[in-house]
Parts: structure tokens; sequence; C-alpha cells
């Protein structure tokens, strides 16, 4: 059934025709349609079904408020019908719900409801122990949920973040918002305005409102007003810092000061079916009409407790929509000229009466007819009844302020139960309230209002302004009705709509025990649904304070908390980004072959080959390091310049052993530990000069060891400057029997023989014409030099050794192979052989502490902690072979029923053919030859032996050559 | 030293503004808090337990403290005076360049 005469409204062109599918059936709307709005034109009301109940659910709001009407596109759960736009060929489905939203077998539950009380799920699945687990749970999941995501399915669209700054963000432009930002911007701040609909201009642009002023058109000649619709501002943070959706960016924003003029939102009555659809509040049947030229239904029957009822009432009458009767709940005296225009035209208004019943069409689809009641003394509904014939119902009892955004700016609630009215103050010192949030009713005064917060915004930027309006009186009396809720025997009088509670859920809850209203929250769940009580907290708290005898003040609503209103996982992840950096060499490892590792933020090559044979192409990368030679990119590892004249006490005091007599031209180790003595990092130190360290640390460490060190610079205040030069510096790591005969061709300024070059000497000159550091360090245990060279020649230099190599059948080694070689070494790797309690003599390694010295950081701690030693020592083990269960790091070490330790390093060694590793053990264990026990990830036991961790070498002669 | 993780998983929560002596105001996530200046006790005077006592306990003052603070982009150190009950900082500053920290806590 369609209207005759094309739709106007302020949203939509008529001109402009689409085709949208809802639940399979298609539907024609027009351009700036809703979802709802185009199905309303099609008189097609049901848009879902409630949670619990199943019943069918329409238009309630159309402010996307509430969740009766959140549906799925495609793969996009919950989103709101009476905000997003129709499109061509967009596929609309319902949520929670069987078949369609018309036919839903799930509406038995409807009839089940007396048998769900509240608290059911507390009540019912509990006992006997496990059966919510096993029976109940994988049950009530396939029921509950709204929509339906495929989480195999990638996110659809492009989302992103950006940032922006301004003097004044107003959030919300009706007519306080608009205001404000005018005469902000009047003084030359930069404001924001925002609104979270397609058009600024708040309640003027549906309501029965209209202004001597072109709040609009004022706004947008505004050079310094920059206006934004379809924004949601979806919490205040700390420092006026708010994020702002709009499409599939969310916006962070500093403004100085804010104006939260966020208006009211209406609230429904509670009466025995209060859910049906076609029973909306007032002002969603205005924006039916105003904005999207949609007639809400034939035969109205208006609920009224303020004259914004009586101009929801001529709008309805000029919509072409018959008016059976407004029933206000008011007793008479209220003649203002919205009355005088309905009297005249003869419409029956019933003064003192409440709307007790509505009566449904079959299987609640619609409602048919009310049940009005005269109300008692007691202020119930009385016995005098009458039955009117409708289909459509709209309420207009009372408002609640916008109050989510000013709560979470540090806002506090309090309610005037006098004047049924809430207020807030004591936010945040840069927030301010503008309009009807802050308790202003009257246009006028919301306007006036508005403008004197928005000047007041501006000055308290620092701008001037000669102006100085008055504020208006705040005495004019609220439009909100003191307890619009008449409880019917057989219920179905809903509090909650989300969640499915009635009037005697909250009653039942309250008798319970639960009397304060956090409590009541939680045992019944109100206010916890997608609309997070906007439409059920202040009615709750009526429950609460009738049921406990106390004043709604007394009672309090809950807090607010962000987000306001459903947002993205997308939107807030953003672009997704994942920094990672790849060294200068990583072309040529691609080109040959390599299979990328994770090391830290590094891509690290971790072998070289095809990942099916990762296992054989390892081995062979070990094999021909220790038999021939092999190269591997070290340019990740972290570097430090350390120069000037107290560089060597800056080192003596930042790590364990002793710089200050190191000669020039010599690499020492480094072993850093923290305050209380745990080992935290380390690497060599390289002489180059009296006064100029090169200093390497880990590749996850580097960054954080570099502000540990101006950390206490800033303290000790040395005569040193430290620079990362971390990513300045490439380098490669030549290792092997036939390094030395490698290296030989590509230098001819550095002397290379044992004698001129020895074990852990430091030289500079240039290795294929490269200007480089080089130094004979022996990690993997061969003989090795490390080469480092300024990152721009580092593709040239990786180049030039591959070359140089050829003739050795030199091939690259990944990370795989060196830390099994290592291994191998027993070389500890500082954060996988350590944990936060690791001290070096646990390590065997108090070599590398000079207790002579006078300080270093650790070095008291450490004093203190070997009084007394730890049970554990890092042990070296061996396996002839890995059993079938698997061992691996982190698997633990058992002894006499408790934990002992736990592996730290685990491999099969090629070189050897048998399984080392690693592990903390029992100290009395620690000799050579002691067996201790491993238990595998299943449980089982093995027996290891206790060995030397320098399996491979232990004299050192093959890296010393 | 054990140093906190890194802020960017509190990024929406906790987004205040903080101004680096150096650098002017940034949002917070930019900085780290090293925890309160503590003077560090002479270790060879100090006896065990208050060597102990400098190490691992903090005063967990409620009100105005002295802290550690590094704007991390720059690394930049810096003091700060920050109320722990409300939140509020108060000042930041330099390291004087020879004078105390601050007061011995």
């Amino acid at each position: 059934m369609k209207s005759a005469t094309p739709r106007k409204g302020l949203l939509i062109d008529a001109s402009r025709k689409l085709k949208f599918t809802f639940d399979g059936r298609e539907y024609e709307g027009l351009s700036g349609d809703t979802i709802a709005s185009a199905l309303a034109a099609n008189r097609e009301w049901i848009l879902s079904r409630s949670f619990k109940y199943h019943r069918p659910r329409g238009i309630l709001t159309m402010a996307a408020q509430d969740a009766n009407t959140l549906v799925q596109i495609g793969n996009e759960v919950s989103v709101f019908a009476d905000r997003h736009p129709i499109s061509d060929g967009l596929t609309v489905r319902a949520q929670n719900v069987g078949k369609s939203a018309r036919r839903d077998s799930g509406f038995v539950m409807n009839r089940l409801s007396r048998f769900m009380p509240v608290g059911f799920y507390y009540r019912t699945f509990y006992k006997p122990k496990g059966i919510w687990e096993k029976v109940w749970e994988p049950i009530i999941r396939a029921k509950a949920g709204l929509g339906k995501l495929d989480v195999t399915k990638p996110t659809e669209g492009y989302y992103d973040k950006a940032y922006g700054w301004y003097d004044v963000v107003v959030v919300g432009a009706g007519p306080a918002g608009m205001a404000a930002a005018i005469a902000a911007a009047d003084t030359g701040a930069s404001v924001l305005l925002l609104d979270e609909n397609p058009r600024i201009g708040g309640a003027l642009n549906y309501a029965r409102l209209a202004s001597e002023r072109d709040l609009v058109g004022e706004a947008k000649v505004h050079d310094n007003i920059e206006i934004w619709t379809d924004a949601i501002c979806n919490a205040w943070y700390a420092d006026n810092w708010l994020p702002v959706l709009r499409g599939n960016r969310l916006h962070k924003l500093r403004a100085k000061q804010v104006i939260f003029a966020t208006g009211l939102i209406e609230q429904p009555s509670q009466f025995r079916n209060n859910d049906l659809p076609g029973i909306m509040q007032g002002s969603a049947a205005q924006r039916l009409i105003r904005l999207f030229g949609v007639k809400p239904g034939n035969r109205a029957v208006m609920l009224a407790a303020n004259d914004d009822a009586y101009g929801v009432a001529l709008d309805l009458l000029e919509a072409g929509v018959d008016l059976a009767a407004i029933c206000d709940l008011r007793k008479a005296g209220h003649h203002g000229p919205l009355r005088s225009e309905l009297t005249q035209r003869k419409v029956s208004i019933l003064d003192g009466w409440c709307l007790y019943e509505a009566r449904p069409e079959k299987g609640d689809l619609h409602v048919r007819g009310v049940e009005l009641a005269e109300i008692d003394a007691e202020g119930t509904a009385g016995r005098r009844r009458r039955k009117i014939d409708c289909d459509l119902v709209c309420m207009s009892v009372g408002y609640v302020p916008a109050y989510q955004l000013p709560l979470q700016a540090g806002g506090k609630l309090a309610y005037d139960d006098a004047a049924a009215q809430f207020t807030i103050d004591g936010q945040d010192k840069g927030v301010l309230l503008a309009g009807s949030v802050d308790g202003f009713f009257d246009l006028d005064d919301c306007i006036a209002h508005g403008a004197v917060q928005g000047l007041a915004a501006a000055i308290n930027c620092g701008y001037k302004s000669k102006r100085r309006p008055a504020l208006p009186a705040r005495d004019r009396g609220s439009p909100n009705h003191p307890c619009p809720i008449f409880p019917h025997p057989k219920g179905m009088d809903f509090v909650d709509f989300d969640e499915d509670l009635q009037v005697k859920d909250i009653k039942n809850a309250i008798a319970d025990g639960y009397r304060e209203l956090e409590l009541v929250k939680r045992f019944s769940t109100v206010g916890m649904g997608p609309s997070q009580g906007r439409h059920a907290a202040l009615a709750t708290a009526m429950l609460v304070s009738k049921y406990t005898n106390r004043t709604i003040n007394e009672v309090g609503v809950t807090t607010a908390r962000p987000p306001v209103t459903t947002e993205k996982i997308a939107t807030l992840a953003g672009r997704k980004f994942t920094p990672f950096r790849q060294t200068p060499m990583h072309e040529q490892h691609t080109a040959q072959g390599a299979v990328w590792l994770l090391a830290g933020n590094w891509l690290r090559p971790a072998y070289y080959g095809h990942e099916r044979d990762a296992k054989r192409l390892i081995a062979e990368e070990v094999v021909n390091a220790r038999n021939n030679v092999g190269m591997i990119d070290v340019s990740t590892l972290g570097g430090l310049d350390v120069r000037g004249p107290d560089a060597a006490e800056f080192l003596n005091r930042m790590y364990t052993f002793a710089y200050v007599k190191l000669p020039v031209g010599k690499t020492r180790y480094l072993l850093m530990t923290n305050e209380a003595g745990t080992v935290i990092d380390d690497g060599v130190a390289c002489r180059r000069g009296e006064n100029y360290f090169y200093v390497t640390a880990t590749t996850t460490g580097v960054d954080r060891i570099y502000r540990n060190m101006l950390w206490w610079n800033a303290q000790w205040r040395l005569d040193v400057d430290i620079a990362n030069v971390t990513a300045a510096y490439a380098g490669v790591n030549l290792a092997g029997p036939n390094a030395r005969k490698v290296l030989e061709k590509l230098c001819d300024d550095i002397a290379l023989s044992p004698q001129d070059f020895p074990y852990l000497a430091y030289r500079e000159g240039t290795v294929a014409s490269i200007p480089a550091r080089v130094f004979r360090v022996g990690f993997i245990g061969e003989l090795g030099y490390e080469i480092h060279v300024p990152s721009r020649f580092a593709s040239e230099l990786w180049r030039a050794v591959g070359d140089a190599g050829r003739a050795f059948g030199i091939r690259p080694f990944g990370l795989e192979a060196q830390r099994l070689m290592r291994l191998e070494k027993g070389h500890v790797i500082i954060g996988q052989d350590t944990d936060g309690m690791t001290t070096p003599e646990e390590l065997d390694m108090s070599w590398a502490v000079a207790n002579s010295k006078p300080f270093f950081i650790g070095k008291r701690s450490l004093e203190i902690r070997n009084k007394t030693l730890s049970s554990r020592k890092l042990v070296g083990f061996v396996l002839d072979r890995m059993p079938a269960a698997g061992l691996q790091e982190s698997n633990l070490v058992v002894k006499n029923g408790s934990i002992a330790g736990f592996i730290t390093s685990i491999a099969f060694s090629p070189t050897l053919g048998r399984v080392i590793g690693l592990a903390y053990a029992d100290r009395l264990d620690a000799n050579l030859g002691s067996r201790i026990v491993l238990r595998a990830s299943d449980g089982s036991k093995h027996h290891a032996q206790v060995a030397s961790p320098h399996f491979y070498d232990p004299e050192n002669l093959r890296q010393e050559m | 030293m054990r140093w906190a993780l890194p802020l960017q998983a509190i990024e929406e929560l906790n987004v205040k503004l903080m101004t680096c002596p150096l650098n002017g105001p940034r949002n917070i996530t930019e900085f780290q808090c090293h925890g309160e200046v503590h003077r560090q006790p002479e270790p060879s005077g100090a006896s065990d337990h208050e060597w102990a006592e400098y190490v691992w306990m903090s005063n967990n003052t409620a009100g105005v403290v002295r802290e550690w603070w590094c704007h991390t982009p720059t690394n930049f150190w810096f003091l700060a005076e920050r109320n722990t009950v409300t939140d509020e900082i108060l000042a930041t500053f330099p390291v004087p360049a020879d004078g105390p920290l601050g007061e011995a806590s």
C-alpha cells in the first residue's frame, strides 16, 4: 500500500527512487531515507524481535537511540535502521529472528515469559554443578546475541584515524549548540560544530518550533565554524580529548573548551504492551513526518504529559492522521495556545487519564487499539475505562537530559523530585553545558543559554568580547511527568525494551533484596542492553524509589561510561598498521630465498630456501659455517656511540665489567644488570679512541638501554654524549675457518694475520673500499669478523662479501642457524636464557663482574644477593635423542615432585649429533654428570645429563685461531 | 631497571596532556612515568636493609609527588610534580643543572 502523493520531507529527495531488500523482500525508498523510514513509508513497521521473548518491535525514537531498530547489513551486525541511509541494492536482514521479523519461530518465548522471572539465569542454570557449561550455555548461546557475524570474512572498507585541534568543540547542533558555536566564533575562536544527524538544526528540523533567528544560516556563514554532520562524539576523555566517529574514520580531537549541547532523550510511558509496533514517541512521529514525509499511522491516540504533545497532535492532524483522542496524564488546567487550537479542531482531550493497555493485532504484530483509564486519587489507573481503536500511539510524557557525555566529563547527576527533572553539575572545568541538557526547555531560553555558554568558552580560550548576554531564567517549569508508569497485573509493561524487563521484574528484584540501583541493574540486567538505559534508567529509578520509599535523588541513577553509542572495532583499530623494520640488505635476502622471522620488530632471515626443507637447510647452514665459511646480516644489532672525557667512567658505571683500562683497538664483553642486580642486557664495547666507545646492545634491548643510559646520566651528569646509531650502521658477521681468506680478498688496509688482528681486537679501515668498523668476536664460536659499515653501503658490503666468498663456497645463514651455533657454544641470549631474577652468578658469568670497581648499577644489590645464593643455576644438559613427546623451551625441570627450574634453550645439534640445551636446575645438580628430570608438555618425564654448556670447542681454539 | 609496558595499550583510556619542558604540550601517550624521585643512598654506607628499601620500596604518597618522566619520541628525561590523587600535573621542569633532584624520598 503506497501513498498516492509523493512524500515531502527535509531529508529525502522524491525524485530519486532506490530499491533495497529487507528480510528478502524488495522495497522502494527515496534518496535520503533511512532503512526505518523507507520501511515505514511501505507500511512495514516490524524491524526486529526482542531479545528474550522475541516480541515484534518497531520504531520507538527514530533517533538511533533504541535497540528495536538494530538490523544486519551484510556482515555488519547491529546497525541502527533509523540512522543508516538506504542505497540501491542494499540488503538488510532483521536480527534475532528465526525466519524473518514478521514470522519468527522464537515468538513461542513470549508465552513462556512467566516462567522466566527476573534473575532467571542466576536462579535456574547453576545446579547441578557443571550443567551450565555442558548443557545450558551452548543452548543459550545459540539463542542469544544480536546478528550473526562471520568472523572468517575480512573487514570491508578502509578504516583510518585523523587528528584535530580546536578552540571550542560544540557537540550537538540544535538551537543551543548552534547559538553557542556562533557566539564563540564571533570572538574569533576556531569552532567545530558537530551533530550525529545528517543535517544541523536539531529539534528545529522536526519539532513544532520556529525561531526568529536563522541559526543554521548564521552558523554556515562563519568561516571559523567547521560543521560536521553524521558525526558522533562517542566519549569524553581527560583534557577534552574527544573520539569522534565519522563514517569509517575515527577523529581524535583536542579542544581547549567543549560545549555539550546534547539535548534531551524523550522517555516512554509504561503500560501493558507498550512495546508494540505502532507505539512510538511523539518526537519519533514528528521526525517521520517532517524529515521523511512518512505518515506514521491512520488513526492515533496521543499520550500527553506536556505541551510538546499538543504540538505532536497538531502535526499528526496536518499529516492527515485521524486523531482519536489525547489522553493527558495531567489534571485539567493546561491552557496553552496549542491546546486552544486543538479544541477548535474538536479533538477530544481526556485530562487526568492514562493509557492502561495497548491491544495488539494477532501475533502482537501491531497496535490495534488502547484501553484508557482515569487516574484515581493514588495516581494509578482507576475503574473508569474507555476503549479506542487506533493503529498509532504517540507518547510525549517527558525527557531526560542526554547526560552521557557530561557525566563522563565528571558531571554529577542530581534529581529534583519536585520538578521531576535531572540537574548536572561539577563537570571538568573545560566543559560547559548549553540548552536543554542543562535544564532549559523553552526554545528562546535554549538559544540565549547557548549564546552565553559559547561566549564563556571563547573567553576561557583567551578571546575577548564586550558582549555580556544575560543568562535566561531557570524556573519555567518542566515538561516531565513525575511517574508515567501504570503497571498491569498481566505485565508486558516494559521498562527496558532491550532486555525485555517488565515492571514486575524490577519490583521482584527489589523484593529479592536488591534495593540499591546498581544491584538491581546487575541482577535484572536493566540498562545493560545496546541502548544503555537511555529509556530505562529513569523508569527504573522511579520504580526503585517507589518500592523502597525513597526519593529518586536518594536512589540516584547509574553512571555513564564510554562509549556513548555503538562503535566498530574496525574503527578503533583504524588502518591495519603493524610497523616492522627491514635491514638495508632485505632485498638481497629475498633474492636469496630467505624465510622471514620477526625478531623484535625486525624482519630477519630465519634460513634460506624452501620451508619444507627447513630442518635440512638449517643444518646445512650450520655445517657450512662450522667447516667452511658463512655470512649473516647483523644490522639489527643495537649500536651506541659513547663519546666524551667521561666515556670510560660512564661505561664502568653502566656495565659490570671494567673499561677504564681497556686499550684502544680492543673489545670487551659487556654485561648490564639493573638496580636489583638482575641481568638485563649484554654486548661488546669497542674502544675506538681514548674517549670514544662503540657499544653494541641486543636487538630488542637497545632502545630501552639507550633510554636507560640517558636517565642515569640525567643524574650523574658525566661529560659524555650518547647516540643511538643502530639504524646508521649495518653489519655482516663473516664466520668460519675460511673467514680470514675471504676477508683478505676485500681488505688492503687492515692487517689480518692472527698476530696483527687477534681475537677480541678492534680495527678500522676499509672492506671492499667501504669505511668499516671491524672486530673479532665469537658468538657462534668460529673464527669470525664483525664488519659494521654505514647503512647506505650495506647492500654493497653484502654483495662484496658474497662475491669474495664464492670461491670458498660461502653461504648465508639465518637466525635459526645462528641461535643453534651460539647454543652449541653455550652463549646465553639475554631474555631467553635469563628471566627477571637472573644474576651473573647463576649464569656462571661472575668473570664478567668487576667487583673491585667502586660502583656499577646493581653492584650493591649483587653483594646482598650473593650472600645467600639462589637455589638454582643455569646448566647445560644433553640427551641422546629428542623424546617422541618433544621437549620445548619453558618445559619444567622437576625434582622430588616439585619444580626446580625450566628449559630455556633446547635443540638438536647437527654438529654434535645429540640434543643439547640450557636449563635452570637445582644448584645441587649443577655438577657435570648429574642427572636432571625434564617434564614434557604431555607430562612425560625424561632424564637428561648435566654437561658443560660449552658443548662445542670448550677450549675456544676455533674462535681464537 | 624494569620498565613500564608501552602506553599504547591504554591509549584510549588515558589521554591527557603533559607539557614536556623540551617539546611543549603533548599527548600523555608519548610519555613514560618512571616513578617517584628516589634519592640513592651511598652504596657503601647503606645497610643491606636500607639498600633493599631503596631498590624495592616506593612511598606511594597520596598527594603531590615529584616523578621522573620521559618524552619517549625524543628520549628527553625531566621531572614532574603530580597529584597522585587527582592525577593533576602541577608542573614539569628539566633536571636542575647542578641542584638537587627534589625532596629525597
